[in-house]
């Protein structure tokens, strides 16, 4: 084969994948919108309540003790960390001002999506694409039911809602487990720990890191549900949607994070001005 | 067959899945109350015919009705209520796994109504499990159920609709059963079309099964069907094709892929 064909072939060949994925994410996009379609519809009904409630209950509830560990491991690595530093420049009481920031407005909402990309993200793909291996899905439009509207629509709203409230969870005990290894390992003092907390880290920080972690929510239960409902066939099938939703989603979250973070510290700058710690 | 006042009817549907053409601008007309078989060897399309009859797939080329009306460019809403008249059951179940047996049959009952009246619709679903032999299955789970069972309970969920379908189209409901469990689902078959007056079509590569339950016979070969019957015309049929199938003889180019 000549050089020029084989230039082509692979022209031809990037051009096809490109087009490929292109149409891939086109079918995404159309997946949410029509997901997010039916919010309304079962927000307003009783039925729709009765499928979003035990969702809420197994994407929400059961992710608590592994969100607390999340964070409280994290509040404890940052003040592990950060002590001699703070210690040796004299300043070790502000300590606490910046591991809290750290975890309400980034750690706290970026590792609690982490985990749920992993733990929620995981289970929903597998659990999807078994039903589409296994025909269900096919079924339930047989039966002319939206396989969207039943699965799809109450798995998203649980993700949307719950990821902020679980951050909630994972803000707290970072904080608490900072200040049990910088009061209990350290011998630092509480009062100025909470004290310069209280001054630094604000209510829109708070309010940001939440926010975030609802875009990082609405961002798992979309990629999840579609990895389940556009696998493979077979088992294998299966375990690569999940690696892909799990991929996927965390690389998603951190791109989603880098934006919202240019986004919100541009709003503060303009409207409080530049805020220092020291 | 000439078939007078057809419940469904394919009209030139030709569908391809990238290079592999299945089925070829195929004609079909099936008859109101009957059992029509639709026969061929494994991967000849048989499935994917039975789909484009309840919009699950739509064709390449070509026009489907159902009751006159057509249905093949409807969108998914606009074919909720043809769905709520065919009745599907599938190859592998398709059983919720997370809901319980009595759950599974009264699904499409609950989620056909807007205001369902539960009591009377658990009644009923009750009422189809006994039908199909399974009173005092109702709060297991599909996992828990052998594969004779869950077919029978794919069966009734197909059946547990108020009124009941006007369609039930079964793919491969006898494969993977042994003999004597297939012959079950096989009298189920004949039984419900008795007591309903329903069509159903039946895909199968069961000749048995198909001369039990069958008032006419098809056998789609490269696309198209290349019989039209009663079982008992294919099973005395002389086309080398017909009798290749019956007989359950390899093609020669099957045999040539062989190694040595």
């Amino acid at each position: 084969m000549n050089p020029g064909n084989i230039a082509v072939r692979l022209i031809g060949g990037l051009g096809a994948a490109a087009l490929a994925q292109l149409a891939d994410f086109g079918r995404f996009w159309i997946f949410c919108a029509n997901a997010i379609s039916y919010i309304p519809i079962d927000l307003t009904t009783r039925r729709g309540w009765s499928r979003l409630l035990p969702q809420c209950f197994a994407i929400g509830t059961r992710s608590v003790p592994v969100v607390m560990l999340t964070g409280t491991f994290v509040g404890m690595v940052l003040v592990v960390q950060g002590w001699n530093q703070f210690d040796a420049n004299g300043i070790a009481d502000r300590l606490g001002a910046v591991v809290n920031l750290s975890v309400v407005y980034e750690l706290g909402p970026v590792l609690a999506g982490v985990m749920l990309a992993g733990r929620v993200g995981g289970a929903l793909t597998a659990e999807l694409g078994t039903m589409n291996v296994t025909e269900q899905l096919l079924a339930l439009r047989s039966m002319g039911t939206d396989p969207i509207h039943f699965l799809v629509t109450p798995r998203f709203l649980a993700c949307l809602l719950l990821t902020p409230l679980l951050t909630v969870y994972a803000d707290l005990m970072g904080a608490l487990g900072a200040w049990v290894i910088y009061t209990g390992v350290y011998g630092g003092e509480s009062k100025p720990f909470w004290q310069h907390t209280a001054e630094f880290v604000e209510l829109w920080d708070l309010s940001m890191g939440l926010i975030k972690a609802l875009f990082f929510g609405g961002a798992i239960g979309c990629i999840s549900c579609y990895c389940g409902f556009h696998c493979r066939p077979g088992a294998e099938g299966v375990g690569r949607a999940c690696t892909v939703a799990f991929v996927v989603s965390f690389i998603v979250i951190l791109i989603l994070d880098f934006f919202l973070n240019f986004v919100m510290n541009g709003l503060y700058a303009l409207w409080y001005g530049t805020k220092a710690l020291f | 067959m000439e078939v007078a006042n057809p419940i469904i009817e394919l009209r030139g549907v030709t569908k391809s899945f990238g290079p592999q053409h299945v089925l070829d601008n195929l004609d079909l007309k099936i008859g109101r109350g009957k059992v029509t078989v639709i026969m061929g060897r494994s991967g000849t399309g048989k499935s994917v015919l039975l789909k484009h009859i309840v919009g699950l797939l739509r064709p390449d080329r070509g026009e489907v009705y159902f009751d006159g009306q057509r249905i093949d460019h409807l969108s998914e809403r606009q074919l909720v209520p043809i769905r709520q008249r065919i009745s599907f059951v599938f190859q592998l179940n398709a059983l919720f796994d997370s809901m319980t047996v009595l759950e599974n049959v009264a699904f499409p009952m609950m989620q056909n109504s807007r205001h369902p009246d539960k009591k009377k619709i658990r009644e009923l679903a009750r009422r189809c499990l006994q039908m199909v032999g399974l009173a005092g299955f109702e709060h297991k789970r599909p996992a828990e159920l052998s594969g004779g069972e869950k077919k029978r309970v794919a069966v009734a969920r197909a059946i547990a609709l108020d009124p009941p379908p006007d369609v039930i189209l079964y793919d491969e409901p006898t494969a993977g059963l042994d003999p004597q469990r297939a012959d079950v689902i096989n009298r189920l078959i004949r039984q419900l079309q008795n007591e309903f007056r329903v069509t159903s079509v039946v895909v199968t590569h069961d000749m048995k099964s198909a001369a039990a339950v069958g008032d006419r016979a098809l056998l789609l070969w490269n696309g198209r069907f290349c019989a039209d019957g009663t079982p008992m015309d294919l099973l005395r049929s002389h086309d080398e094709r017909v009798r290749r199938f019956v007989d359950g003889v390899a093609e020669p180019e099957d045999v040539a892929t062989l190694a040595g």
